[in-house]
């Protein structure tokens, strides 16, 4: 009686849970990003899908006066064209140094995957779209932030311009650096979510991320990547292995 | 299973399975939230006051806490502004960058396991009377001379307990202070450090005087809890080991 009392009552506890993530999950196995069967990615998923669930998606990060600049550390790579610096690349790090030789006068951004118009935007191109300036908290993972104005095009304008599917479901940004990460399209169309080439009135430093850099201003700061030069859009998740953070360690999506 | 609060605790009867169940699911989260807490806290061992604060701002407190990254050194400061002025950026030369990011998945993960055991104890707790009845303190108990004179029993000899409710004064103002006061605390100030967060409900980061007000508030708290956990497990060994686990685990202490 006893024993069979508690296999009911457990199997009510595993379905109520099973239905619960359930819930979370629903519908997206194939648009999430994988927890590889990792107790901490699991954590980081249910993170993502209860912010998704519970936050109005649509609040905007707040913005400051000028008056409210901070001083501003430059962390991680900083010159991705000094051979020196871990995380040099032996083919975009050369390319990086001689682009920057010139100006960036001739870097591009390429656009591809799952858009109508692939190609590639020149800083020049980039500027001819309408400008967004805003001035915001940039959220270091390590505990510390600042206050900075970022200058760019909003990256829901440079997508719809490349024609991007309706079937797209992430947005993939490659780096000089090594790097490649990924925001989903709630973040990726957000009206703060630009494509920076300005900051505090002057053009993007190279420590800050010159000549392109992102900025996602609802997550940590690690996502707003820097040195951009490759944008791929996905309709599923794409996992960039050991130059990604799930491939490092960390979390994908840090809303926190 | 009894439903919360229908027995009526006498002395002996341990403590009840939702307050067993919670208790070590909230002891083990909060444990885990503390170590990784403290990891996370590694990367930058300094607190400030107001809406920011980093390495090139004045800090508040300046923790001795070694970090767990290297770096090769600062840059020199350039003015952040093309027109000059106060502010100042400047590079950190890259090294060895922190791997923390573990520590704030579990850190994350074990608070999801901590907010919903502590709401599921909050529940049952108002539910059943065993907030009002075991936990806060009468307002005639409250009185100043009551206190110290508790403070003073328990530093000359603690006595024996019976393990779970009726709790003396101290007991009384201490777990209702942890429940009510201080734990709920650390997950506004835990909330109010998260962009996402923020962005919605900007009232909580607000509330402290900013982002890194709510962080210093958030560790300051910490500390405080820390010193709760080793004055409850101290009190729980002095009170009588055996029958203050008996109670806390079988539920039964006699």
């Amino acid at each position: 009686m006893s024993e069979r009392s508690i296999i009911v009552s457990r199997r009510r506890i595993v379905g109520g849970l099973a239905a619960a993530g359930g819930l979370l999950l629903s519908g997206c196995s194939r648009t999430d990003p994988p927890t590889y069967g990792n107790l901490l990615r699991m954590g980081d998923q249910f993170t993502y899908r209860a912010q998704r669930l519970l936050l109005p998606q649509r609040a905007l990060a707040r913005e400051y006066s000028r008056a409210d600049i901070t001083s501003v550390p430059a962390i991680g790579n900083t010159d991705p064209g000094d051979a020196n610096v871990p995380g040099f690349d032996e083919h975009n790090g050369p390319r990086y140094a001689q682009l920057r030789a010139g100006a960036f006068a001739d870097w591009r951004l390429q656009v591809e995957g799952s858009v109508t118009r692939p190609g590639g935007y020149s800083l020049a191109d980039l500027r001819r779209f309408p400008a967004r300036t805003q001035i915001t908290k940039h959220t270091c993972e390590e505990g510390w932030s600042a206050i900075s104005e970022w200058t760019g095009v909003p990256l829901r304008s440079v997508l719809e311009h490349a024609g991007m599917k309706p079937s797209a479901r992430f947005v993939n940004f490659f780096t000089f650096d090594q790097g490649a990460d990924s925001i989903d399209m709630l973040d990726a169309l957000h009206p703060q979510t630009l494509l920076a080439y300005g900051m505090n009135g002057r053009e993007l430093p190279i420590a800050h991320g010159a000549p392109l850099r992102l900025r996602v201003e609802k997550q940590l700061g690690y996502k707003s990547q820097k040195f951009l030069h490759r944008i791929v859009v996905t309709d599923s998740f794409y996992d960039p292995g050991k130059l990604g953070p799930i491939g490092a360690g960390w979390a994908w999506y840090v809303g926190i | 299973m009894s439903p919360p609060g229908s027995s009526e605790h006498h002395p002996g009867a341990g403590h009840a399975l939702w307050v067993r169940l919670t208790h070590w699911v909230g002891a083990a989260s909060v444990l885990t939230l503390a170590f990784t807490g403290y990891v996370i806290l590694m990367a930058h061992p300094r607190l400030y006051w107001g809406e920011t604060g980093n390495d090139l701002t004045p800090t508040l407190i300046e923790l001795p806490v070694s970090r767990n990254y290297k770096h090769g050194g600062w840059e020199v400061r350039t003015s952040a502004f093309p027109t000059g002025g106060a502010a100042v950026s400047a590079v950190r030369t890259y090294d060895i960058l922190n791997w923390n990011g573990w520590a704030r998945s579990l850190h994350f993960l074990a608070a999801w396991c901590f907010v919903l055991s502590g709401l599921a104890y909050l529940v049952a707790a108002l539910w059943g009377g065993h907030l009002r009845r075991d936990l806060l303190p009468q307002a005639r108990e409250l009185r100043a001379r009551s206190l110290w004179a508790d403070v003073r029993a328990h530093l000359r000899r603690v006595s024996p307990a019976h393990g779970g409710p009726p709790y003396n004064l101290l007991q009384k103002v201490s777990y209702s202070f942890v429940v009510l006061i201080a734990l709920p605390l650390m997950i506004i100030t835990g909330m109010a450090m998260s962009p996402a967060i923020n962005a919605a409900y900007p009232f909580l980061a607000a509330m402290f005087g900013g982002t890194q007000s709510a962080r210093t508030v958030h560790f300051l708290l910490f500390a405080l809890l820390v010193l709760f956990v080793v004055v409850h497990v101290v009190m729980v060994v002095l009170s009588g080991f055996r029958r203050q686990m008996r109670a806390m685990t079988v539920g039964r202490s006699a």
